[in-house]
């Protein structure tokens, strides 16, 4: 039986499943690894070199250097984990989450001052706005 | 016998960690949040709980890939602040309470609850964040705190019905206790908040007003929710909001008191960062 998953009709959302967490596992721990300060500084002054101590997918490694987080996602990258690439670039959780968008940084800003996302029209992939 | 007086939720955003850090909290923006505390602040200090029960998650900083543990209980004398990235937050570290969590470790695994005893881990801004709202900066924390991690990284978290549950076996434990502490137990997390995709960003104040009231009117039925429904109506981080569970199956009202409890403090606000900001204190009668 394969895994059961309820969850895969929500709209723009990755759920870091059993299956994710296999594929990512690499490209996570690589994210970990950036908790030390060293490891940041190492990473910051050759990222390719950093990344290729790891066992990850070029594809892995070319979207970390692109810091394109959504393709990190679903490419097994959980945002927690992810977090840390951020964290070594300065960027606050608010940043990081805003580039997965589409929205510039004062826009996705002034839509969380304004209330947020709205739910309506973003339960079911398809479903009309 | 130990008894537990109160319970307290609520999220743990770690910008708020941030704001507090690095002196924002009188900021147009933050004011509201933190003003959300004033009232939080003051009734801890004249509570003056001996241990706090803390529920929360670790956000892939104690725990990596490695070890996922369903549910932890740290049982160390002492607790290090984390470095998430950022560098580690300039706050106290945390003293535990092993003999109370073994004894709680013990109590709960022979009521059929498989915990994993932690012995050694730092611990985050989920942590670190709800003890800042709730002291301020102080020198120490007030107390001695028991770290309880719960699993929301890799999906499924547990389910909210497991968590109620757990939360009465933690009661039962900490009230076969057999020295008189007045403990707290804390539930952290949620509310409703996406941190990831295109859907970043999503907020249902709806569903998180709902779940406040049912949270203190109807904890049962509430712990029947499934899990999509916390994914697809509070977003994918929205589901930290198990942890409440835990914290509200642990109050006297529903293990056998006659009297539900007093909902001495309620406060609701977004946003703070990508997260709506939720907060409650319910006192056993």
């Amino acid at each position: 039986m394969s895994l059961d998953k309820p969850y895969t009709d929500v709209p723009g959302t990755t759920i870091f499943d059993a299956e994710m967490s296999r594929q990512g596992y690499h490209l996570n721990q690589f994210c970990m690894s950036l908790m030390k300060a060293e490891n940041r500084a190492r990473f910051k002054a050759d990222e390719r070199a950093y990344l290729d101590e790891w066992p990850m997918t070029e594809d892995q490694k070319l979207a970390v250097l692109a810091r394109d987080l959504n393709r990190c996602i679903a490419l097994g990258g959980n945002i927690y984990f992810l977090a840390k690439i951020g964290a070594t670039d300065g960027k606050s959780f608010q940043q990081m989450a805003g580039s997965m968008t589409g929205m510039s940084e004062d826009e996705y800003r002034n839509m969380m001052v304004g209330g947020g996302r709205s739910i309506e029209g973003n339960r079911y992939i398809g479903e009309k706005k | 016998m130990a008894r537990i007086s109160a319970s307290v939720y609520t999220s743990h955003v770690p910008a708020i960690g941030a704001a507090l850090d690095l002196g924002k909290t009188a900021e147009p923006y933050w004011q509201p949040v933190f003003q959300g505390y004033d009232f939080s602040k003051q009734w801890l200090k004249e509570q003056k709980p001996d241990v706090i029960f803390l529920v929360y998650n670790d956000h892939a900083n104690a725990f990596s890939l490695d070890l996922i543990p369903t549910f932890a209980i740290g049982t160390a004398a002492e607790f290090a602040v984390a470095d998430e990235g950022w560098g580690p937050r300039p706050v106290p570290k945390v003293i535990g309470h092993p003999k109370l969590a073994g004894h709680i470790a013990q109590s709960v695994i022979q009521d059929d609850f498989d915990l994993t005893i932690v012995n050694k881990m730092d611990i985050d801004h989920g942590l670190t964040v709800p003890l800042s709202l709730m002291c301020g900066h102080p020198k120490a924390w007030p107390c001695p705190v028991i770290p309880f991690a719960v699993n929301v990284v890799q999906y499924p978290a547990p389910s909210g019905r497991r968590c109620y549950m757990l939360g009465k076996a933690i009661r039962k434990a900490i009230e076969s206790y057999d020295e008189p502490l007045n403990v707290q137990i804390w539930g952290t997390g949620g509310m409703s908040h996406q941190l990831q995709g295109p859907r970043a960003g999503l907020i249902n104040k709806e569903f998180d007003t709902d779940f406040l009231d049912r949270l203190i009117a109807d904890p049962e039925g509430l712990s029947k929710m499934p899990h999509i429904d916390y994914v697809r109506e509070a977003g994918s981080e929205g589901i930290e909001l198990v942890m409440w569970l835990i914290a509200r199956g642990a109050m006297n009202d529903v293990n056998g008191g006659s009297k539900p409890p007093t909902v001495r403090h309620r406060f609701y606000h977004v946003p703070a960062s990508n997260t709506a900001v939720g907060h409650l204190i319910l006192e056993n009668n």
